[in-house]
């Protein structure tokens, strides 16, 4: 325990002093020509637009890191002029960009950007009043089982008596379980196995702490093997070893299935770090492409504002 | 008369099969009563159910139908159930599309309906016998519980059994995290209102046995007993139920024992089960503390 945590710090330190050297926030890989994103909108570091076909609808330019060549069928997430309202407020406005399978996307933005309103649209919680949205070219809503959703904590019922193992085999459920059978109980204790949570098994949810759920919460996302694993503020409430380990089991997910990832947050470094895209939100897209696109000071002011972006920029 | 030997009479037959119906049905719904924290629904419903009776007396009275031969016509229950599904059915409505939460949603239908019932009842004319006073109404009579009424009972008993066990997965899911379980494709907005419609004619039909006032304490002190003792949700349905049914047996013994009103024996069973259960847990947490 003491030697993972010693690493995981060290891994920090080691991000904060390259961060630092390379002055990677104030930067901006490309400033002199428009970034091209994953088959997203094409976006200038101050957040324009450009308008040259090359939006949601426009040519899908990149592959996902690793993944040489246009990938077949259509994008995991697709996004296409979404506006969504919320009594007078205007929380998207369009939003389009895709995403394509085997991306890491990170969401980042200030708090009120829309970010937990994206996910919810991806999700079919939310039908947008202008525009569409897909996923793996249907309907978003259409294959939940494909899907695995890691809420943020903050939803769930701590009064509810519930084990670590119930809440798991919900993921393939789907309902929650009066009595796992023998079979879900070997799958969801192979998936807590996976998250480095096999002794959680018995456990009581409410007596666990934030990274512990985490890991559960995790457990009940991986278990029905998703294409796509979508998360929303995964890290809020979790300290610094529990938010390295959920990285790392997350790329070590997507290495070993070829799913995509698409993870709200509000850890800029964390977005640097993990994820091969990035779209950067405030009510509509300020950047959208690879980490060192958009994570710059224009596409950031743009989204934080002259004020707040100073801070995000400090993580 | 022996316990025993009063077993054999009808009435008390009666008293027993409509007490354990009730039982089990405030068993299965009191645990998503108690996980939803709708304590104050039962309440509310039950108040909802006083206004309906009211208003059915009211009709009954006043348009001959207490003349009619058939029984059921006769009683005011036939109009409280519809009342009362309205106002669960508002409720929900309210709690969804508005910017009220679910107690003030329900305090208010809970005034209203309280209100409609004084009034029905103090119009209708003092000489119009219904079978029905309004202590009855208040603090229930399962002893004078009629074979309609039992019929009465036992159908909404099997319809409300069947719905709790048939989407017990479903309202369990949205119960523990409704955004998780709609990810998933549970349409949870549709089962709450089941569920609130459930709740509207489970406690119509079951506060003329126990009474509206000790209705809402029926649906909610087994279930929160048996979430002290509980590790699952499946054991704390099935210890709510359990105790529902207890407290309703034992209660109805002692009522007839020592000769005091049934309702209010078969309440302050399951709070003597309720202290009993929480220090059971406290006993228990310490021992899993040391």
């Amino acid at each position: 325990m003491g030697r993972r945590l010693a690493g995981a710090w060290q891994a920090r330190a080691a991000r904060v002093e390259w961060a630092i050297n390379e002055n990677v926030f104030s930067l901006c890989s490309s400033v002199a020509a428009p970034a091209r994103a994953c088959g997203g909108p094409a976006v200038t570091p101050d957040g324009r637009a450009v308008p040259n076909g090359a939006g949601a609808d426009g040519p899908r330019a990149a592959a996902a890191p690793g993944r040489p060549g246009a990938p077949a069928g259509p994008p995991t997430i697709h996004m296409h002029h979404v506006g969504v309202r919320l009594g007078d407020a205007v929380v998207l406005e369009d939003v389009g960009f895709d995403v394509e399978a085997g991306c890491f996307l990170a969401i980042v933005g200030p708090n009120g950007a829309g970010k937990s309103t994206l996910v919810k649209v991806a999700l079919g919680l939310l039908t947008p009043q202008r525009g569409h949205a897909a996923l793996f070219g249907e309907m978003v809503g259409a294959h939940p089982e494909r899907i695995g959703y890691v809420p943020q904590l903050k939803t769930f019922d701590r009064t509810f008596p519930a084990t670590a193992v119930e809440l798991v085999v919900s993921g393939l459920r789907r309902r929650w379980p009066a009595r796992p059978s023998a079979g879900e109980r070997e799958l969801a204790l192979a998936a807590l196995s996976r998250v480095g949570a096999e002794r959680l098994e018995r456990r009581q949810l409410a007596r666990l702490s934030g990274g512990e759920l985490q890991r559960a919460y995790l457990a009940r996302a991986l278990v029905r093997r998703p294409q796509l694993v979508l998360l929303d503020e995964p890290a809020t409430g979790v300290d610094y070893l529990a938010e390295h380990d959920l990285y790392d089991l997350l790329e070590r997910y997507q290495g070993g299935t070829g799913a995509t990832v698409a993870m709200v947050t509000h850890d800029l470094a964390a977005a640097r770090f993990h994820a091969d895209r990035v779209l950067v939100l405030n009510r509509r897209v300020h950047g959208f492409g690879t980490p060192d696109e958009v994570l710059c000071e224009p596409c950031l002011q743009a989204a934080f504002g002259h004020h707040g972006h100073h801070h995000a920029l400090a993580f | 008369m022996s316990l025993a030997d009063a077993l054999h009479l009808a009435f008390m037959q009666r008293a027993v099969a409509a007490g354990l119906l009730i039982a089990v049905m405030a068993g299965l719904l009191g645990v998503f009563v108690v996980q939803r924290r709708l304590s104050f629904l039962g309440a509310g419903l039950a108040h909802a159910a006083f206004g309906g009776m009211g208003l059915g007396a009211f009709v009954i009275a006043s348009t001959g139908l207490l003349a009619s031969g058939v029984g059921l016509l006769r009683h005011p229950l036939w109009i409280a159930v519809p009342f009362s599904l309205l106002a669960g059915l508002g409720i929900a409505w309210v709690r969804e599309n508005t910017a009220l939460s679910s107690d003030t949603a329900i305090g208010v239908f809970f005034a209203v309906s309280v209100a409609l019932g004084v009034l029905f009842f103090s119009i209708i004319p003092p000489d119009v016998n219904l079978g029905l006073s309004l202590m009855d109404l208040l603090f229930g009579s399962i002893l004078s519980v009629t074979r309609p009424d039992l019929w009465v009972i036992l159908a909404v008993a099997v319809v409300a059994v069947a719905f709790l066990t048939a989407s017990w997965g479903a309202l369990a899911y949205a119960t523990f995290d409704d955004e998780l379980a709609r990810s998933d494709g549970v349409p949870s907005r549709l089962l709450e209102v089941s569920l609130f419609a459930c709740a509207a004619v489970v406690i119509a039909v079951s506060s003329v046995v126990v009474g509206i006032i000790l209705m809402a304490a029926y649906l909610v002190i087994p279930a929160a007993s048996a979430r002290l003792l509980a590790r699952s949700l499946l054991q704390m349905t099935v210890l709510s139920v359990v105790l529902a049914v207890l407290s309703t047996l034992l209660g109805l013994a002692l009522s007839y024992l020592i000769d005091v009103p049934s309702g209010s024996t078969i309440v302050l069973t399951q709070a003597a089960m309720f202290v009993l259960a929480a220090a059971l847990s406290r006993r228990w947490a310490r021992g899993a503390g040391g």
